[in-house]
């Protein structure tokens, strides 16, 4: 136990440093069935107790309060961070799926007890269906890369039931991490395809490692340096010529809603990140949501359950014909969906349009005040992000992309996505969303110019930084060389 | 802004897009709705769900308990609903303790080491503890009891699908695993055995016996369990098994149709470096405080790509900070106090649904607070009646598999009153 006098710190204080062996919070409800020996029920009881935490509801108010304070998220400041489309949640997505009849609904009731939920589901899909270009939507994946997954396997069915022996896939240099780590899981040889000095898909390249060897590309368009690849239908058409598919990451949907579509860009596969375009938070981490979308050819494959309407208006669940099988258990992360649902509907067929408009336009926007003290490795208007270099402060000041991160944080700024993507040296990745003002944006570009004088005039304030916040640089060295990645009670408890 | 950008019009910056896969219509969408239509829309779908009002005495892997208050008190707070993964640790401290007291109590439940900070699911946890078994042991053949949830297998077998294992189904036998079968069916080649206690049916394993069998041949024991039947029950980790999972929906998450649920997912430190997903590590800043950060990230795909442990990046880190809230609110006590009173309210239906000769006792196996009866008539019509009268009555085993026909599962948990016990077994006594 601590002293009387002592306060728990802001941080480093546990949960299970609070309160005292008789603190209780909620009791169990008094039994009114006869009690029952669990030593004759159970083949082997506890013989001793978890250690969990006893505590009070006031402690537990108080300790995820302190601990709220010291966490930032999309409603504590702006959070231009890269390819994570960090726009504002609207509150209203969080009320929906509290309600009780989304909520307390057990996914095994017969179907004529939540048409409701199905009805839900199904305009999700139809919805995100007309979004993408393609035509038949699974809502099982829990995460963009949970539906990387279902649809490489699927695209892999696709070529296993042609008698089509495939095993490589292509990714390009620029690519998020999970591509290609699925197309290892989906049991293929990723090879990587070269950029070229436009940002692009190094067409050539992509030429000389196309063949009947190749199962499907993995492609974000725009692509992770916030760019549209311009080629796009001459890729996926190679892509198609040697009978491979071409995958799209979703990631970066928020860019072209209403503008264009993966679909007729020539994918034949595509992710959602519900949690990026369609609004529903990010959770700290999760859960999102990763519906895939694709073809008629690759219909049949797709994990299910689906929803289905019939001639009557009643809706049911079905398992495509050749299914690659479930990836995942019950019928999708549903609580997630009626966010996105509840996004859409409030957003509407103008409002999607201007999404992407207003991403995009702020993105231009923001990248014209930066770019004459940040080197601009790809001079191009972008789409919903852009990439800067922090090359020259490395250079010239010894300053890090890392060390502008931190000097972020002591201004109230998240900091962009750094030192992705791979081929932009020193990267900073940015992404403001179209949720933010203008005058948030020329704050953001003010504190972003400041910080480059600051490097200038005293690198060793930003090597240093953060100053202002809970704890400062943490040391990850010392995590790794002596793992301390749970909590145990001392032997006196 | 366009004047600065030097463009004429938003269009303008589109421009990139090919004439050829512009779309050159609107979307085919509904208009935007005002809040108060938009409400109005979704309380109508919502209360078109009628089955949120039954008695429910559905499981099978999601199950209706209590979920205090304090719990979304805490999940509403924006700063850690709108946060993102905690890669800027100075400003993400509340996300990372959180998960680092969550890891702290799994392991606990479990009697494990290590604890990562979420899968997205029990069946999904339940596929990744097999290939993580395939990279430790460097073997690929995985033996999985036929008494483990058919989604799990399921789920399984999609992961492995891509050739990375072979996958053997041992039939189940009296509700729980044949453990001679299975022992029979590990070899040298066998990467882990993999059961779930409680069963598909309800039952509970003999895990010390399944472990013997998995670690004679070298190959590791995964557990599925239920975390609030560990608030009473010896850890899987006291009895051998090497990779512990559970479906943690019961802690702290509402039923949600299914989804989000919470896939805990706990190993040894010694096979750390081969688990899949984030976990948080405790350090210090340079000023000494007490901070925590991501950690062991060289397993990650944002780092390894291809090489990596897993693909998954987003993962359930607001389903797990409701479960550490939900445990902190119960305490051991609590836990225990909730798994013996559905423990005990679950024995009483069982006894007297036998006890009305509608329904007829099948396996011996010991059970928790979910039980598979055999009903004598016909279960679709039993229940389509019963759910007239107010009661969703169980889960119908036949419709998972054919075998099963005839088969009824129920799940009891502590919001299930005495009141509706009995008023739910006078129902079935005048089938």
């Amino acid at each position: 136990m601590k002293s009387p006098s002592e306060q728990p710190a802001l941080t480093g204080t546990l949960i299970f440093d609070l309160g005292s062996d008789d603190s209780r919070c909620v009791e169990p409800p008094a039994l009114d069935v006869p009690a029952i020996a669990l030593d004759e029920v159970l083949g082997a009881p506890r013989r001793s107790a978890p250690a969990l935490p006893h505590v009070t509801e006031v402690d537990i108010a108080r300790h995820y309060e302190r601990l709220a304070s010291t966490n930032f998220g999309v409603d504590s400041g702006f959070y231009p961070l890269g390819s994570c489309t960090m726009k504002y949640n609207p509150k209203i997505n969080e009320w929906a799926c509290r309600l009780p009849g989304f909520a307390d609904v057990h996914p095994y009731q017969p179907a004529s007890t939540v048409q409701g939920a199905l009805e839900l589901m199904w305009g999700l899909q139809e919805a995100l269906a007309e979004v993408s270009g393609l035509p038949a939507v699974t809502l099982q994946p829990a995460a963009g890369a949970h539906g990387e997954l279902a649809g490489l396997l699927a695209i892999r069915a696709y070529h296993t039931d042609r008698g089509d022996a495939r095993t490589r896939v292509l990714v390009p240099d620029s690519a998020h991490g999970t591509n290609p780590a699925t197309v290892a899981m989906c049991g293929y040889e990723a090879v990587q395809v070269p950029s070229d000095e436009r940002g692009g898909v190094d067409l050539g390249a992509l030429r000389r490692l196309l063949g009947t060897d190749v199962a499907a590309i993995m492609l974000t368009n725009p692509n992770t340096l916030g760019l549209f690849d311009e080629n796009i239908l001459a890729i996926t058409a190679a892509v198609h010529e040697v009978g491979a598919l071409a995958y799209c990451d979703g990631a970066n949907l928020n860019a072209i809603l209403g503008k264009t579509r993966p679909g007729d860009m020539g994918f034949d596969a595509l992710h959602i990140n519900l949690h990026k375009t369609f609004s529903t938070p990010h959770g700290g981490g999760g859960p999102g949501a990763g519906p895939v979308a694709v073809t008629d050819a690759l219909a049949p494959y797709l994990p299910g359950p689906l929803v289905a309407k019939d001639a009557d208006g009643r809706f049911s669940l079905a398992d495509p014909a050749r299914s690659i099988g479930r990836v995942r258990s019950f019928l999708g992360n549903f609580g997630v969906l009626v966010r996105a649902y509840t996004y859409i509907r409030a957003t509407g067929v103008d409002g999607l349009t201007e999404v992407a408009e207003q991403a995009v336009l702020s993105a231009n926007y923001l990248k014209e005040l930066l770019r004459e003290a940040w080197p601009l490795p790809y001079d191009r208007t972008c789409m919903h992000e852009f990439v800067l270099s922090g090359s020259r402060l490395r250079k010239e000041h010894g300053v890090r992309t890392l060390d502008v991160a931190k000097r972020l944080l002591d201004y109230g700024i998240h900091p962009p996505t750094v030192y992705f993507p791979l081929i932009v040296d020193e990267a900073l990745m940015i992404e403001p969303t179209e949720t933010e003002s203008k005058a948030t944006l020329d704050r953001f570009a003010s504190v972003l110019l400041r910080i480059a004088e600051e490097a200038a005039e005293n690198p060793g304030l930003l090597q240093a930084a953060p100053y202002t916040t809970p704890v400062r640089r943490l040391d990850e060295a010392a995590a790794i060389k002596q793992p301390d990645l749970a909590w145990r009670p001392s032997p006196d408890r | 802004m366009l004047e600065r950008i030097g463009a004429r019009s938003v269009d303008d910056l589109f421009s990139v897009v090919p004439e050829g896969a512009r779309l050159a219509r609107p979307l085919a969408l509904p208009a935007g709705q005002s809040e108060v239509e938009l409400a109005e829309h979704l309380l109508s779908l919502a209360a078109r769900n009628t089955g949120a009002g039954a008695v429910s005495f559905l499981g099978g892997g999601c199950y209706d308990h209590y979920i205090p208050a304090v719990v979304d008190a805490v999940l509403s707070k924006p700063a850690f609903f709108t946060a993102y993964t905690p890669y800027q640790p100075e400003v993400s401290q509340g996300t990372l303790q959180a998960i680092y007291e969550y890891q702290s109590m799994v392991c606990q439940l479990t009697g494990m080491e290590v604890s990562n900070a979420s899968m997205y699911d029990g069946a999904t946890a339940f596929a990744e503890a097999a290939l993580m078994a395939a990279r430790v042991t460097r073997r690929r053949e995985v033996v999985v009891s036929a008494a483990v949830h058919p989604e799990w297998r399921e789920t399984l077998a999609t992961y492995a699908s891509a050739g990375a294992l072979d996958v053997r189904v041992v039939p189940a036998c009296g509700g729980v695993s044949d453990v001679a079968a299975l022992r029979g069916a590990v070899s040298r080649q066998t990467a882990a055995v993999l059961v779930a206690s409680p069963t598909f049916y309800g039952t509970l394993e003999d895990i010390p016996t399944i472990a013997r069998g998995a670690h004679a041949q070298g190959a590791l024991l995964v557990v599925g369990a239920n975390p609030v039947l560990l608030g009473v029950m010896q850890p899987p980790g006291e009895l051998g098994a090497d990779i512990v999972v559970a479906e943690g929906q019961p802690l702290g998450n509402p039923m949600s149709f299914g989804g989000p649920g919470l896939g805990m997912f706990a190993c040894r430190q010694d096979h750390v470096r081969q688990m899949p997903g984030r976990v948080v590590g405790k350090t210090t800043d340079v000023d000494g405080k007490v901070g925590f950060v991501l950690t062991f990230s060289t397993r990650e795909q944002h780092i390894r790509r291809e090489k990596a442990t897993s693909n998954i990046c987003s993962n359930h880190a607001l389903n797990a900070l409701a479960a550490g809230v939900h445990l902190c609110a119960l305490g051991a006590h609590g836990l225990a106090g909730i798994a013996e009173a559905c423990i005990a309210k679950a024995h009483h239906l069982e006894a007297a649904l036998v006890g009305t000769g509608r329904f007829e006792r099948v396996f011996d196996a010991p059970f928790g607070y979910e039980f598979t009866l055999r009903f004598r008539g016909e279960v679709r019509a039993m229940q389509e009646h019963l759910l007239g009268r107010g009661f969703l009555a169980g889960l119908d085993l036949g419709a998972f598999d054919a075998a099963d026909a005839g088969l009824v599962s129920f799940a009891v948990t502590e919001k299930r009153t005495r009141v509706q016990l009995d008023s739910f077994v006078q129902e079935v006594a005048q089938l």
